[in-house]
């Protein structure tokens, strides 16, 4: 089952706290949200779930075994399992469109070149860039990029997908395309979304669990259900932040 | 004291990269299609500028000597025999391996700095590729082989402009020369020659991947690792010339 749960995260840098203790699940075939204004650590906490930063104190489990104390067999299979959308798209320059969608699928499988062009054909055109495969990420759009790098992350259908504030720096449609991939994807893969944001027409739309950070401390967490219904009761720190976007009066 | 506290730590990390470089290979195709790229980004495309180069410091040593030769005495295929000995010991490996820290040293340093802060290393290690394997080791190979190639190159045509340029103004000619250049000549130089070459090929793609890979910030902070990319390496240069002259002849 892709269960994700992470207990006790805590991250310093120097002698900079930035995340306390932090513990919380996410659910297969939902879209699980970090919410919080900008420097809260968010970004930090995605990174540290992924293994890009290694965490001072904590524990992150995928399924039932834990990453960071994983061996590298495991590490390796968990990875596997695992895409990632990045804020920047992080598409590698120097490879074609069909190039970094079929990248992963090079590294990790040994299918014929055919096979894996059908791949990359499918995943494109399930973000609706179909026969874009000879183009350079240089000669597309900010949205496209953030496509493709969708398309990358989906190639091997994994089974946990992150996203680090997939929509940011987009026009208001293209950014609701965005989040109605993820959400399409999420249904369709049955994958534990990850999304990190601080747009929360985003949150209203598709979050369906959620983690709201302040400072490094997670102050709230529970479905959006819950929120709407706590509204009166939610933590000053989030009232506010839901409040300034003038989305829920 | 802090800078010396700074360089230590520094060298410290410069050698757990090049330990990391090291592990964690995957399938030799994908470091093939990198090696291959590389091979022809440092050599065939520094052909032209390492010709340009080493013609005129050829022709400039050939002018130079003959003219610290006023004695009747000494034979004018003494001005061979220096030339061609400072080619191989020196000009073609040394003022060549300089240059090209400028070229390939600036180039390895702003790819990788600008993957580093594009997140695309980010990206590779998500996919559970070891990027500092991915990144420097088809460099340093190609390096490794690339480097005594154009050295070879280098002094053959440093031997070429030294030819015409004696010829030009009369004060050797291309017989006496080539008579000159054989009588000092010792097999034991070309190995010496070969061997700085491996050694300053391995120390700009490594010293000059070290400073692109640590980047952190954004295209000021590449720019900046480029310039330090091509300080770096052209000191540790100069510094193994000594050494390396110390210890081989």
């Amino acid at each position: 089952m892709s269960l994700l749960r992470i207990e006790g995260i805590s991250k310093w840098f120097g002698a900079t706290q930035v995340l306390y203790d932090i513990s919380f699940t996410f659910y297969p075939g939902q879209i699980n949200m970090i919410i919080g204004p900008s420097g809260c650590g968010k970004t930090v906490l995605l990174k540290c779930i992924v293994g890009l930063i290694r965490p001072e104190t904590g524990k992150v489990f995928f399924g039932e075994i834990d990453f960071l104390k994983a061996s590298s067999e495991q590490r390796r299979s968990i990875l596997k399992n695992l895409g990632m959308l990045f804020q920047s798209s992080a598409l590698f320059d120097s490879m074609t469109v069909g190039e970094n969608v079929a990248f992963p699928l090079r590294v990790f499988t040994r299918q014929p070149e055919k096979v894996i062009q059908d791949r990359v054909a499918y995943c494109l055109e399930r973000v609706g860039l179909a026969g874009l495969q000879a183009k350079y990420p240089a000669e597309l759009s900010g949205g496209m990029k953030r496509r493709v790098g969708l398309a990358r992350a989906i190639a091997l259908t994994p089974k946990y997908l992150f996203c680090d504030e997939p929509n940011s720096g987009l026009d208001p449609l293209t950014a609701r395309r965005i989040d109605e991939l993820i959400q399409e994807i999420t249904q369709e893969f049955q994958t534990t979304t990850v999304v990190v944001t601080h747009d929360l027409k985003s949150m209203l739309d598709m979050g369906q669990r959620i983690l709201f950070l302040y400072q490094g401390r997670a102050e709230w967490q529970g479905t959006r259900t819950q929120l709407f219904r706590e509204l009166e009761a939610l933590p000053p720190n989030l009232s506010n932040f839901l409040h300034a976007s003038g989305l829920i009066r | 004291m802090n800078l010396l506290l700074k360089g230590f730590e520094d060298f410290g990390q410069y050698l757990l990269l090049l330990r990391r470089s090291f592990t964690g290979l995957l399938r030799f195709r994908l470091y093939w299609e990198l090696w291959t790229h590389e091979q022809i980004h440092m050599g065939r495309d520094s052909l032209f500028l390492v010709a340009i180069i080493s013609l005129f410091v050829g022709a400039v040593t050939t002018v130079q000597t003959a003219y610290q030769i006023v004695s009747p005495f000494i034979p004018k295929s003494t001005i061979g025999a220096i030339v061609s000995t400072s080619a191989i010991l020196e000009l073609a490996p040394t003022v060549t391996s300089l240059v090209l820290a400028g070229r390939i040293g600036s180039s390895i340093a702003s790819q990788i700095g600008s993957m580093r802060v594009s997140e695309q290393i980010d990206a590779l290690e998500v996919m559970g590729i070891n990027s500092a394997t991915y990144l420097i080791l088809p460099r340093l190979f190609s390096a490794i082989v690339a480097f005594p190639l154009l050295v070879i190159y280098a002094c053959f045509i440093v031997h070429v402009g030294g030819i015409i340029a004696g010829a030009f103004t009369g004060a050797v000619n291309p017989t006496q020369f080539a008579i000159g250049a054989r009588s000092f000549f010792e097999g034991f130089q070309i190995t010496f020659m070969l061997i700085k070459a491996v050694t300053f090929g391995f120390i700009i793609s490594t010293v000059s991947a070290y400073q692109g890979y640590f980047v952190r910030g954004g295209a000021l902070e590449v720019g900046k690792s480029s310039t330090r990319a091509v300080v770096v390496s052209c000191l540790m240069i100069l510094v193994a010339d000594y050494v390396l002259a110390q210890l081989l002849l």
